[in-house]
């Protein structure tokens, strides 16, 4: 925890008033009428024409480590993390070997916190190995050092519906959540890019919108049965959201994520047969993308998580069906929300402050996160400017991989910074702090 | 024309027929004893194949060859292709040696395309045949047979009607032939069993049927495409007698052809499974023509991409 006070002032909170915030001891110590707050010996960042928004939280993030350090690390995602306005991220558990034990989640967690620059919250496999067959020792992660709540094959889909029933019910015991990543296995083999008119015409094989959605109804009707929470990864078919909807509404515990990616780009980008548009789920059609961005905007999508997934260029730079699925998220997050979401009307900041902050952190029972902008919280911050774009330049990135399909692409908004536990881990939208300065 | 022959979608109708025309007049030319023209000396042609397919690789090779172009075969089947970034590897080799056109052949959809306009290469390339996606000289070639027996050889094909049958879903040929096919004002009818048909096939410029018997008698041309047995296992189709008895062209359905109409198969066959011996092998059969046209549709689509010297400039014996 840091000595250093901050005063932060005129700062917009959630796109409101201007007020001065004063961050002291880890805490938001005080919010005060603009220009009012005075404390002794602190740092004043001038925030005029800022937006100040809880810290962020990405429930979906693969930092690789450990097994594919070439991609990116639990350092150089944290980096990434912290730069995209991230106070917290959920680390995937697709990682060699699988994070499917306390002390693999526990080696992430400890690796997060060395970091030191966004809280690492390690997500536990559900399965050994992701293997689909036999449950991972979940109550161990539940009670290691990391205290796993979200668990999830992710990569894979828990396709067995008696294993998928189990672990519902088994994660009750200690309040957890099942993260599936919703996609029938045996129609999508092999599968490149949503099936529809323009698969059949690039010939690549499809992956249909039905192999995601049969997995969600089945969930539903599982999780319903057993009165257990559900989490869904990543929808990105209209049709998962009527489901969703329609689960809701007759009161079943479910959540959903939507990524950035799916909120902004769609399947047209497949002509140019780029793989750095490859990404699983894939990119689907213009429909879609309607149907998720309303469905964010109306609460039947929780959450935006990013699914960052970074690949080394070997994975990128070859032919289409060669190449690995997937695409960075972290640092254009934020910035692909504003476009999709904040430019179109669909949501204010204080909406987006609830969808990728506040319902995230409560998905995944993070209690220090996702909190209110008041006095005595956390003082977990990101403030942005939302009136200076900012064009991805994939070399500029903090992360080890420069897989971004937004290169070249000028997005609304800038991170002007973040703070962690009232420490900056971003000033004057560059990292700071961190392992690597206090080293 | 454009730089390069990735999609039959890349050539309008002048450019079609252009290369019609002039693959007719260069037929002519190698016909009448002359079997090499000067018009590509000191270019170099690469044949890239990822993927076995002798019969196209000697196509053009024979094609570049009468051009006088040099040509370097290049099969990369069997090293190690199985992670992408040999294609990368390979293309920036080409491009060292100097390499005018790049003729590929590639399992994954898209590659001709990524080696045209990933920056790798400054040549031209020409797709010969991707994955389930294309194989746009084949359907040049197709047209250009359909053109001598249906058009008098030259013009155009509007209003001829082609009956294509077979595994639509996973044929590169089919698709290439739909686009050149109704580029050209032909009316196509793709018939299959409903499971070999893509998803999203009713937004071809072209009809679907399921039932090939109520098509044979209003067919001008018939093209036979290859269904690989495999398919079965992944249950495309119960077996092969019933592919066979439902979809097949045996003598019995040959009989309903027109009298004008001619039987097509861009090879290899499978004889007794999508098309009968005795109709591989009948009169109105254009298959081994089909092969001897590919060889001038080939030179003519070099020719033009490298904007060779005039046709007639001077020939050598
Ligand atoms: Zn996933």
């Amino acid at each position: 925890m840091s000595n250093d006070t901050y005063v932060i002032r005129h700062v917009s909170v959630l796109g409101g008033d201007p007020a001065d915030l004063v961050l002291r001891d880890g805490v938001i110590a005080e919010v005060t009428a603009p220009g009012a707050a005075s404390a002794e010996g602190a740092t004043e960042i001038d925030a005029t024409g800022l937006v100040a928004l809880p810290g962020l939280v990405d429930l979906h993030t693969h930092l690789r480590e450990p097994g594919r350090e070439d991609a990116e690390t639990v350092e150089t995602g944290s980096r990434a993390a912290a730069a995209g306005g991230f106070t917290a991220v959920f680390a995937m558990a697709n990682t060699d070997p699988v994070a499917d034990t306390a002390g693999t989640v526990e080696q992430v967690w400890r690796l997060g916190h060395e970091a030191g620059l966004v809280d690492v919250q390690p997500v536990g496999a559900v399965t050994l190995g992701l293997g689909g067959r036999q449950l991972a020792e979940l109550g161990a992660m539940a009670t290691s050092a990391a205290q796993v709540r979200v668990f999830s094959d992710d990569g894979r889909c828990v396709h067995d519906a008696v294993i998928m029933r189990r672990a519902l019910e088994y994660v009750k015991a200690f309040d957890g959540v099942v993260a599936q990543h919703a996609q029938e296995p045996r129609l999508t083999e092999d599968a490149q890019m949503n099936e529809g008119p323009l698969s059949g015409v690039l010939g690549l094989r499809g992956w249909p919108a039905v192999a995601e959605e049969a997995i969600v109804a089945r969930d539903v009707l599982l999780a319903e049965h057993v009165g257990s929470r559900l989490h869904v990864c990543h929808v990105s078919t209209a049709g998962s959201v009527e489901i969703i909807r329609a689960a809701k509404a007759r009161g079943v515990d479910v959540t959903a994520e939507v990524t950035p990616h799916h909120l902004l780009l769609t399947e047209q980008l497949v002509t140019s047969y780029d793989p750095v548009y490859k990404v699983n789920p894939p990119l689907r059609s213009e429909a879609d993308v309607a149907a998720l961005r309303a469905a964010l905007a109306d609460g039947t999508i929780d959450a935006v998580a990013t699914d960052h997934a970074p690949h080394p260029v070997e994975d990128k730079d070859c032919e289409w069906s060669a190449a690995a699925m997937g695409m960075l998220g972290l640092e254009t997050a934020l910035g692909v929300v504003a476009e999709a979401m904040v430019s179109t009307g669909l949501l204010d900041w204080a909406g987006v402050a609830d969808r990728m902050s506040v319902r995230p952190a409560r998905i995944g029972r993070l209690d220090g996160h996702g909190r209110p902008i008041a006095a005595g919280e956390p003082a977990n911050l990101v403030l942005l400017d939302p009136t200076a774009p900012r064009t991805v330049d994939p070399a500029a990135l903090q992360s080890r991989s420069h897989n971004t399909p937004y290169a070249g692409r000028t997005l609304p908004v800038s991170v002007v910074a973040t703070f962690l536990r009232g420490r900056p881990t971003v000033l004057d939208g560059a990292v700071v702090g961190g392992a690597a300065v206090r080293a | 024309m454009k730089r390069h022959l990735l999609s039959a979608a890349d050539l309008d109708r002048d450019d079609a027929l252009l290369v019609l025309d002039t693959a007719a007049e260069l037929a002519q030319i190698t016909d009448r004893a002359v079997k090499k023209l000067p018009t590509l000396r000191g270019r170099t042609v690469v044949n890239l194949f990822f993927e076995d397919s002798t019969r196209t690789r000697i196509s053009f090779e024979a094609a570049a060859k009468r051009l006088s172009a040099d040509v370097i075969n290049f099969s990369a089947k069997g090293s190690s292709v199985s992670k992408g970034e040999s294609l990368k590897d390979t293309a920036l080799t080409l491009e060292a040696m100097g390499a005018d056109a790049v003729v590929i052949r590639h399992s994954s959809s898209g590659a001709p395309h990524r080696l045209a306009h990933s920056g790798w290469i400054q040549g031209s390339v020409v797709n010969a045949g991707d994955g389930t996606h294309e194989h746009p000289t084949q359907s040049l070639l197709d047209a250009f047979t359909m053109r001598r027996h249906l058009a008098g050889g030259k013009g155009d094909l509007e209003g001829r009607r082609v009956t294509i049958v077979g595994d639509v879903l996973h044929s590169r040929v089919a698709r290439s032939n739909v686009l050149l096919l109704a580029t050209l004002g032909a009316e196509v009818t793709l018939v299959a069993p409903p499971t070999l048909l893509p998803v999203g096939v009713e937004t071809w410029p072209c009809a679907t049927s399921y039932d090939l018997d109520a098509h044979l008698k209003h067919t001008d041309a018939v093209m036979m495409l290859r269904v690989q047995r495999e398919r079965m296992n992944a249950a495309f189709f119960p077996s092969e007698r019933e592919y066979s008895r439902r979809y097949g062209l045996d003598a019995r359905r040959m009989a309903q052809l027109p009298d004008h109409a001619i039987v097509m198969h861009p090879g290899p066959m499978n004889r007794g499974m999508e098309i009968a011996a005795e109709v591989a092998d009948a009169p109105r059969s254009v298959i081994v023509e089909q092969v001897a046209n590919g060889v001038s549709v080939r030179m003519a689509v070099l020719y033009l991409l490298l904007g060779g010297a005039n046709l007639g400039d001077g020939t050598e014996a």
